[in-house]
């Protein structure tokens, strides 16, 4: 028992959040909340050839994986960086493709791999994330997956990042929806929730620092240190969740984890906009591409309640 | 990265599962804060000692099986899960012989740790004092220098168990001229009974003596019962304060079978919808709880030290175990207020956590200026 990150993880977060310091996210989050894709795909491609959708592909289909743990990695630092796109339908997409037909795999995985196209999935009558960029669009029906001929209008999210498409009706079927690949999503939503309450956390601690009131940085009252004191308690303890769910790929595992990071992300966003007084309030400060993310992910593939429902309805020898 | 423990390890949890299951008493002691409940308690401790489970991670010359941290994890779930009596000797094998190992003399541990371990002998802790509370380097009590040793003299209070216990182990100032609070402090031992002692016991909220106050009167230590260098107590006694918030005082064993508990009593209820949400943090709390202090074990056996992050887990593991004994309480519905049922015991323990170990404003400070590095301000 070593639950820890090795060096070589610990390396690959480091590199990934190195790219993607480097590549100037908040420009390319406006530019694609308006529907302009370049930055956004050239972003993707760096990040595909950062290993990260090989991650979800098997190695039959030239990925590297599955490899949960170093996905929730990479999903950590993706939410960091308030990365758009459809990410985690691409990672739940592969493993939904994983499990079709060969022949679909084999045509449709190793692009997803290596980063040429983007993927988007959503249960039948649902809106898809980025239906739009994704070139492969799966509707999720009980019985069923379906590939999409094409997406409707763009709906706006509270987040302006996600642009919501409805999918149009019709296309192949591609075989069966497995409870695999919903844990996928929710474990790489948790973690991208995780990467956004500790973004929102770190801009958080570094304003209330700098801004002063009273002749003295906010940051030194008890009640604003206590606020993000219970933000910081959340998320290292949202953390473990993720992680262990990465490890065991058990459905109330990913569950438990997605509950409790959403929750955290959340409850940090509400602190950090809070504690940034009214500039946090406004579209054109840099904060609000965390905070309207937070609200977002937290129903995203499973509502708190129906995370919840599923943690108590677990059964077997669980040692929790 | 992974969960999994070595086939020893394994072993010996299950051996640990098997001698709890032949040995636990079958109905539950009676309180562990009344006269009666203590001795019971006490002779537990000695059951467990006979058959070296009471201290597993000890030196096996202690009483222990030099078992290492994981396995004392693996035990705690055990034991805790077995549904097992709550551990009247928990104050001096937490606190005061990690302290003793780390800076006690050889005589000291050969002569404090195997009566500790066995029971024979229970310790209280003496630090608060009825004006040091959360500002516990005010502290004003008294250790003067006396022929082949100290003479204590002041009050100490809030000492859990000291009603029953042995001996105790606080702080004392024996250098009201230092410069600092936090200066001229010796860490000493005494006798509960020794001359000069009076022990006033005092009722928790539902009336049970679960502490006490100590006037202390001219008391004699001798110099073999002074902890490290005089003078150099608050050092002493910080450096091992990490494990009473840490993982050592509430190992997640109990919270995972507080969860557990409460998930059946909400099967039991018949699975009302308005109480799952709690039930299911509970156990989301007590699975993060259990998982956050593998990754801290995993960091201790690398060699590093956990520190102020002691504090993330003093604040988490007390605001879960109140909201889990709410939660139950709230699904017992009216039969919820009768105070003699585990439940209800269990409850009345819970609301003292975010007080004892240092308030939950206090670990939130150590978070904030010294995990987040925000200014130290006016408190
Ligand atoms: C069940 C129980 C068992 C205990 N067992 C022991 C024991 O065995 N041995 C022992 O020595 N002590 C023991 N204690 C005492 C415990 O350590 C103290 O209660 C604790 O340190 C708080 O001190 P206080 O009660 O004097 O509260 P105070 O320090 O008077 O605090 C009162 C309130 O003010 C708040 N406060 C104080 N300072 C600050 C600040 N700087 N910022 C924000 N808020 C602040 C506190 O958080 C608290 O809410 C026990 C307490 C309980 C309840």
């Amino acid at each position: 028992m070593r639950f820890l990150l090795d060096a070589e993880q610990r390396a690959f977060a480091a590199s990934l959040d190195a790219l993607l310091t480097a590549a100037g996210t908040p420009a390319v989050i406006r530019d694609w909340s308006r529907g302009d894709h370049a930055g956004g795909r050239a972003l993707w491609s760096r990040v595909a050839d950062a290993g990260v959708f090989a991650l979800a592909v098997p190695e039959a289909y030239e990925g590297l994986g599955p490899r949960p743990v170093e996905l929730a990695v990479a999903f950590v630092e993706l939410g960091r960086h308030a990365v758009p796109g459809p990410l985690v339908e691409t990672v739940t997409a592969a493993a939904l493709l994983a499990g079709a037909d060969p022949g679909t795999a084999e045509r449709l995985l190793p692009a997803l791999a290596s980063g040429e196209a983007m993927a988007t999935v959503a249960p039948e009558g649902a809106h898809a994330l980025d239906g739009d960029a994704a070139a492969v669009r799966i509707a999720w029906a009980p019985g069923r997956i379906r590939l999409s001929p094409g997406h409707g209008p763009v709906r706006p999210s509270l987040d302006p990042a996600r642009r919501l498409t409805p999918l149009l009706p019709g296309g192949d079927v591609l075989g069966l929806p497995t409870d695999e690949a919903l844990t996928w999503a929710r474990l790489t939503t948790a973690a991208q929730a995780l990467g956004v309450g500790l973004a929102l956390l770190d801009r958080t601690v570094g304003y209330v620092k700098q801004r002063t009131q009273f002749g003295v940085p906010v940051g030194s009252f008890q009640a604003v240190k206590h606020r993000l004191a219970d933000a910081k308690i959340a998320l290292e303890f949202a953390r473990p969740l993720v992680f262990g769910a990465a490890l065991t790929m058990e459905p109330a595992d990913a569950a438990a984890a997605k509950a409790a990071a959403c929750e955290a992300a959340y409850t940090t966003a509400r602190t950090a906009l809070h504690l940034h007084g009214a500039i946090g309030y406004t579209a054109e400060y840099g904060l609000s591409l965390w905070l309207t993310k937070a609200r977002a992910l937290r129903t995203a593939w499973g509502a708190p309640e129906e995370c919840r429902a599923l943690v108590v309805s677990a059964t077997g020898d669980r040692r929790w | 990265m992974d969960l999994a423990f070595s086939p020893a390890d394994e072993a010996f949890r299950a051996e640990a599962r098997e001698w709890l299951h032949a040995h636990v008493p079958r109905a539950p002691l009676p309180s562990l804060e009344t006269e009666e409940g203590f001795a019971a308690h006490r002779s537990w401790e000695a059951e467990l000692a006979a058959d070296r489970w009471s201290v597993v991670n000890w030196p096996a010359r202690y009483g222990g099986r030099d078992a290492g941290l994981l396995r004392w994890l693996l035990f705690e779930e055990e034991y805790w899960a077995a549904d097992a009596p709550g551990r009247v000797g928990q104050n001096g094998i937490q606190l005061l012989a990690p302290t003793l190992l780390d800076h006690g003399t050889e005589e000291q541990q050969a002569r404090i740790l195997p009566p500790m371990a066995s029971g024979e002998v229970v310790w209280a802790q003496a630090w608060s004092e009825p004006e040091a509370g959360s500002d516990l380097a005010s502290l004003r009590a008294r250790a003067v220098r006396t022929n082949g040793g100290w003479l204590l003299t002041g009050q100490k209070t809030w000492s859990s168990r000291a009603a029953f216990a042995d001996h105790a182990f606080g702080l004392f100032r024996s250098d009201p001229d230092a410069a600092r609070p936090h200066q001229g402090l010796t860490y000493l031992m005494f006798g509960l009974r020794a001359p000069g002692v009076t022990v006033r016991p005092i009722a928790r909220l539902d009336g049970k003596p679960a502490f006490a106050e100590l006037f202390l009167d001219e008391v004699f230590v001798p110099d073999e019962d002074v902890i490290g260098e005089p003078g150099r107590g608050w050092r002493i006694a910080m450096s091992t304060a990490g494990n009473e918030r840490g993982l050592m005082l509430r190992s997640p064993g109990r919270f995972l079978a507080s969860a557990r508990r409460l998930e059946e009593l909400w099967r039991r209820r018949g699975r009302p919808a308005a109480a799952r949400d709690r039930v299911a943090d509970a156990l989301i709390g007590a699975r993060a709880y259990r998982l956050f202090t593998y990754a801290a074990a995993s960091r201790l056996l690398d060699g590093e030290s956990v520190g102020p992050e002691s504090s993330l887990n003093k604040v988490f593991w007390s605001e879960l175990d109140i909201a889990l004994h709410e939660t139950a309480l709230d699904l017992l519905g009216p039969e919820g207020e009768m105070a003699d049922t585990e439940w209800a015991e269990r409850y009345v323990f819970a609301l003292a956590g975010p007080l004892y170990a240092g308030t939950n404003e206090i670990q939130r400070d150590i978070i904030a200026e010294r995990l987040l590095g925000l200014p130290k301000g006016r408190r």
